[in-house]
């Protein structure tokens, strides 16, 4: 018992303080940055690029993108530049593709909008239920990190259901196959109205590395609106958390 | 010649691989199996009209692989099952019987193992399997699943109890199934990006298997740096995922203090791999050839530091933890796994381990830096939770000191380069076998290359794919309310099982 409390007070305070202004390892992938000025067109990025996510025009999908930096190695010019900027979430699927004229605020300024009725619905609390639908448990791995004691998810009073019935929309991470097409509409549909859906994860919002499998079977994705996307191969714990408190503001 | 010899990460020619009769490999088979040989490889490969079953053993104690084969005719549509005197073979012939239609007689249950995109009979459907039932006045089911009340992967669980008591539980998979394995077939960019998602807990583990075995279809041999940041990866994700476990362990029994500590300790680990590659899961730094990233003199240093925190708070923890009463009383004979059960459904890695079985890759089957260390395995014997989770514990420590060695040695080799380029194609009309102690046990990938250079079959074991059984043997008797704990101590994939 004593032992059990002189851990507790070695550990000290674990949280992140400031969670909006968090910064992560210079080394982290989040936005990138293209600079068309010093771009040869030799396409090197194109092709190294596992998941298709780098168009004709050296724009780059970040729905799509797994952030393995392959491209910006390979770019003889440097014209691929990763920042470590992480809050990357956007409500809106076009506004994930980054081409040679967005710079980090004008991102932020277009990618998450957030309405009065969302506010006003969820801005107080907001319970999720996750479903991961072929999610190879990277993404989960990381939304539990949300919850751990440097995160603390909670205290914005965000958190995980254990019950759909319970919450107000689901977290989706995974490709969305044919084996769980049915689980995760049903789970859907047990969620009360008003609900909402978050897509974590690229494989999540294009499939990522699997966009190319036989048993995706994406129509859920097309029939119900999705509200949130957030970007990562896995999703960080703050992209997740700030995306969220923006959606939220 | 029944079998051919080869070795981890060894390229031999289709060709050498000897074709028996299906009775005469059984025979052989169950021959070998008396002198301590093992499944690790059984799948098939369909050849025109035809399928070609491939068998591996692993021979541990000679570091040696057994590779035989059996052609199947368009008509033959059975034979006697294996599972009948081998029980190590129940997944693996299900597996086989799913995916070609070519049924072993005799098998006791042979259910579906993941509902595949391949399967013969696609009238299959998940959402009906066939489960065993259970008659008795006080007996009754609990079905879970497939989606859980936490932030997991999905899988249905079927408790048959009496009272709080479960009498058999049965897992049905297959609900995370990605058709992953044929993506990699016919698709020479040799990127491992994908091998980094066969589960999202072992990227650097199943990432680095595939570049083994794609280096050995190569012919190209990566730098002495390149070795060691690999094993050195390996190492920080064993030591990452094993504490993240103590943490769940100690959340599954109410002990908070051990789920925060824990949590926040693993999170210094995972994020000293973001300051090596980018990643907090080392995504992106294995490439084929050998690695993306470099550990510089500064890098060294800081990993260093960082990790004797690391081992400090562990100890500090675990020995506070491990001398509680109400821990002990918790983990103790909970979920026991004997040896003589491990060693019969062929389990791996660290349950295997902790229940008194010598396994482990790394010394049996080891490959670039572990060959340059004595190596001893860490095993227990009472194979119940406690020791699975002590087990982790002792793994901690012995990875800690493996990388400050490494650590010691890096700049003995700071002038390689990092990435070997190569213009080789892959060799052609061949198989290599490549296994890697991840921290849950081995990733075993096969690799088979036509005439033409492409790879036609890649065949992927996660160790989850054999231990998953060992998870329902081990809730046995136990009570209900258990299974969460029994649960977290095999930390099984489902992904890594479904592919
Ligand atoms: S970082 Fe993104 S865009 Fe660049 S190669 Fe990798 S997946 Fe493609």
């Amino acid at each position: 018992m004593f032992d059990t409390l002189k851990s507790r007070i070695y550990q000290g305070d674990q949280a992140i303080p400031d969670i909006e202004k968090a910064v992560i390892d210079e080394k982290f992938r989040g936005l990138p940055l293209i600079d068309r000025q010093s771009c040869s067109n030799c396409n090197e990025c194109i092709d190294v690029c596992p998941t298709n996510a780098i168009n004709q025009d050296i724009s780059i999908d970040m729905g799509k993108c797994i952030f393995c930096g392959d491209c910006e190695r390979k770019c003889p010019n440097n014209a691929i530049k990763f920042t470590n900027f992480h809050k990357i979430s956007s409500t809106s699927r076009e506004s994930l593709i980054i081409d040679s004229n967005t710079t980090q605020e004008s991102f932020e300024s277009i990618a998450v909008k957030s309405t009065k009725e969302i506010k006003k619905l969820f801005g107080k609390s907001l319970k999720l239920r996750q479903v991961s639908a072929g999610g190879c448990n990277g993404c989960e791995m990381e939304l539990n990190a949300c919850s751990n004691v440097n995160f603390d998810m909670g205290r914005f009073g965000i958190d995980i259901t254990a019950s759909p019935r319970h919450a107000d929309g689901l977290i989706i991470t995974g490709p969305v196959m044919e084996n769980m097409a049915k689980a995760l509409e049903d789970a859907y549909l047990s969620v009360p109205d008003p609900k909402i859906i978050i897509l974590t994860g690229t494989c999540a919002i294009s499939g990522g590395v699997f966009q190319k499998s036989d048993v995706l079977k994406r129509d859920f994705l097309e029939k119900y609106k999705v509200d949130l996307y957030i970007p990562g191969c896995p999703v960080h714990p703050l992209t997740v958390i700030n995306g969220i408190l923006d959606f939220l503001k | 010649m029944k079998w051919i010899i080869s070795k981890n990460n060894q390229v031999i020619s289709l060709n050498e691989i000897p074709v028996l009769g299906i009775d005469e490999l059984r025979n052989e088979i169950i021959k070998q199996y008396k002198t301590d040989k093992r499944v690790v490889g059984f799948f098939g490969c369909a050849e025109y009209s035809n399928v070609r079953l491939y068998t591996i053993l692993a021979d541990d104690n000679k570091s040696e692989l057994l590779i035989s084969s059996v052609r199947f005719m368009a008509g033959e549509k059975s034979y006697p099952s294996i599972t009948k005197d081998i029980s190590a073979f129940q997944m693996f012939e299900r597996e086989f019987y799913e995916e070609f239609g070519i049924e072993p007689v005799g098998h006791p249950w042979l259910k579906p193992v993941r509902y595949s995109k391949n399967r013969f009979d696609k009238t299959q459907k998940i959402e009906n399997y066939p489960f065993f039932k259970m008659d008795g006045e006080e007996v009754h089911e609990v079905a879970v699943g497939p989606i859980h009340a936490g932030v997991i992967e999905p899988g249905h669980f079927r408790f048959m109890c009496n009272g709080e008591k479960v009498y058999h539980l049965e897992i049905q998979l297959g609900y995370q199934h990605r058709g992953t394995e044929s993506l990699f077939e016919n698709n020479n960019n040799f990127a491992p990006h994908l091998a980094e998602s066969i589960a999202g807990d072992t990227v650097i583990g199943h990432a680095i298997t595939y570049s083994n075995a794609v280096e050995a279809l190569l012919n190209i041999k990566i730098s002495d740096k390149a070795e060691l940041i690999r094993v050195l990866a390996l190492e920080l994700e064993r030591i990452a995922v094993h504490i993240g476990d103590l943490g769940a362990i100690s959340n599954d029994i109410g002990y908070l203090m051990g789920n925060s500590v824990f949590g926040a300790t693993r999170t210094l680990v995972i994020n000293t791999l973001l300051s090596i590659c980018g990643s907090r899961f080392g995504r992106g730094l294995i490439r084929v050839g050998g690695v993306a990233f470099d550990i510089d003199i500064e890098l060294s240093e800081k990993i260093s530091k960082t990790l004797d925190k690391v081992l400090k708070d562990v100890d500090k923890m675990t020995e506070t933890m491990f001398s509680s009463a109400s821990v002990l009383s918790r983990l103790e004979k909970t979920g026991t796994l004997s040896m003589e059960k491990a060693k019969m459904i062929g389990l791996v890695g660290i349950a295997t381990r902790a229940s008194g079985l010598s396994l482990d890759a790394r010394a049996d089957h080891s490959w670039g830096w572990y060959k340059k260390f004595s190596f001893d395995k860490e095993i227990l014997e009472s194979g119940d939770v406690f020791a699975r989770t002590h087990i982790r514990y002792k793994e901690i420590k012995q990875s800690m000191n493996i990388i400050k060695e490494l650590l010691n040695q890096i700049q003995d080799c700071k002038e390689d380069i990092l990435l070997v380029k190569s213009k080789n194609q892959l060799l052609g009309n061949s198989m290599v076998v490549s296994m890697v102690e991840g921290w849950r046990g081995e990733a075993v990938h096969t690799a088979l290359t036509n005439n033409e250079g492409q790879i036609f079959r890649y065949k992927i074991k996660d160790p989850s794919f054999n231990n998953w059984y060992g998870l329902a043997l081990a809730v046995r008797n136990n009570g209900i309310s258990d299974f969460p704990l029994c649960n977290k101590s095999f930390n099984l994939s489902y992904c890594g099982n479904d592919l």
